[in-house]
């Protein structure tokens, strides 16, 4: 392997055992708002990892030179100033996704992963470690983003990236696309029977 | 040096801001073209929808020019004003007086030669800000299409504005009645407006959204009332 295992642990640890949003329980209000499509799910994906990646990276590289008593506000601002590059990058080039998520590129900011791997793990660790770490609790969130929004689109519009997948045939014969699938408390449900299902199988995660 | 001194403190977060508002600055402004040409396609296709053409960020230029032959500014009174119709803010506009206000027109023409007259809207609805397009016959009274759009009204409910089964309801009423201008209204279905004008149905479970509209439309085009006059009047009815 080309990562070491300290390496390996914070880029793949995120993705089950570590979860940022199953396990930790964090950035649950994003996860129900942006995930009624897959579209903006997938982007919301990216820009977090983009933004959970570069924070960790230039919070690792000051780490040695923050003043303890503003170092929250110090990440604060590193993270303010990556999202708003974000969101203007996304107004220039994917103008319609945009549109969708609207306020949710801004509302990345109070994501509390993002200041949670901050603070837990880039003030502690070197750059490449950071980059790593930040990387795996993107995409973690983005798993879990990603398979919310599966089935959200397809049982409550039937498509999925705005492709029609559900045949014409079955809505012929009675079916009906699922409205409460759009509605963000079903997100929740998703949420917890992701949860179940993950603790189902990792029996170590269950509480005694 | 000692890191924690305030010395220390207040420097670092001086520089910090310094370079954060210099980074921050420059992607603005580099970026800025692009995304005005992104709202202008934006706006384009918005307006398109109200003539019922529907067409995409690649074509939407190309069709609104092929389309929206003439656009102007006129005031209250009916007479045209100086001014660029497809930069005015209208949001800004709907908070004047009548007497005030810059009212932009768009002309389109159709592929069967038909004149239609393009109208934007700006309302409230439950949660944030709603607009529109209306376009209406070269009588100026009957609605030939119209398109609605929201920031963030309920998925399913109020939302449901920007849905065609909302605002299909519009096409073929009337702005005029009997020669009396009367704001088409949206009511709840089973109800009718008491002056008699034209109403279509409200969205059952979107009633703020579906007034918003309501209030929207009589804000918005009834300054117009004038110019849609002269247009009935040169049809000679």
């Amino acid at each position: 392997m080309l990562l070491s295992k300290k390496s390996r642990e914070a880029l793949l640890g995120p993705l089950s055992k570590n979860n940022p949003v199953i396990i930790q329980v964090l950035g649950i209000c994003s996860a129900l708002a942006v995930t009624a499509k897959l579209e903006p799910a997938f982007v919301m994906a990216i820009s977090v990892t983009a933004v959970v990646a570069f924070a960790n990276v230039i919070i690792s590289l000051l780490r040695n030179t923050i003043p303890n008593s503003i170092r929250i506000i110090v990440q604060l601002v590193v993270v303010a100033a990556l999202v708003i590059i974000v969101d203007q990058v996304l107004k220039a080039y994917v103008y319609d996704v945009s549109k969708q998520l609207s306020v949710f590129i801004g509302l990345i900011i109070t994501n509390c992963i993002l200041m949670g791997r901050l603070e837990a793990f880039a003030m502690a660790n070197g750059p490449w470690e950071s980059f790593l770490d930040g990387v795996g609790n993107g995409l973690g969130y983005g798993l879990i983003l990603i398979i919310i929004a599966f089935f959200r689109e397809l049982l409550g519009s039937g498509t999925l990236f705005g492709y029609q997948v559900i045949p014409q045939a079955l809505y012929d014969l009675g079916y009906q696309n699922n409205g409460l699938m759009i509605l963000p408390p079903m997100a929740l449900i998703v949420v917890g029977c992701i949860i179940w299902v993950h603790r189902a199988y990792n029996k170590d995660l269950q509480e005694k | 040096m000692n890191k924690q001194s305030n010395v220390y403190t207040v420097v670092y977060a001086s520089v910090m801001v310094v370079v954060v508002a210099a980074v921050l600055a420059f992607t603005a402004m580099s970026l800025k073209g692009k995304q005005n040409a992104n709202i202008e396609i934006d706006k384009m296709i918005q307006i398109l929808s109200s003539i019922n053409i529907k067409s995409t960020a690649d074509n939407a230029q190309a069709e609104y020019k092929n389309y929206v032959k003439e656009a102007f500014v006129i005031n209250a009174k009916g007479e045209k004003v100086e001014g660029d119709a497809f930069n005015i803010n209208v949001a800004a506009q709907v908070k004047l007086p009548f007497e005030e206000r810059k009212l932009p027109v768009f002309v389109a023409t159709l592929q069967d030669g038909s004149t239609k007259y393009i109208i934007p809207m700006y309302g409230a609805g439950l949660w944030g800000p709603i607009w529109g397009y209306i376009s209406l016959d070269a009588n100026g009274s009957t609605v030939y299409g119209a398109y609605f759009a929201h920031q963030g009204e309920t998925p399913g409910l109020g939302a449901e504005i920007d849905k065609p089964k909302f605002y299909e309801q519009f096409i073929g009423k009337n702005f005029f009645k009997d020669g009396e201008f009367k704001s088409i209204t949206v009511e709840k279905v089973g109800q009718k407006p008491m002056n008699g004008a034209d109403y279509v149905d409200a969205i059952s479970g979107g009633t703020i959204t579906s007034q918003g509209v309501s209030a929207m439309i009589n804000e918005s085009v009834t300054p117009y009332e004038t110019f849609f006059k002269s247009l009935t009047n040169n049809q000679g009815e």
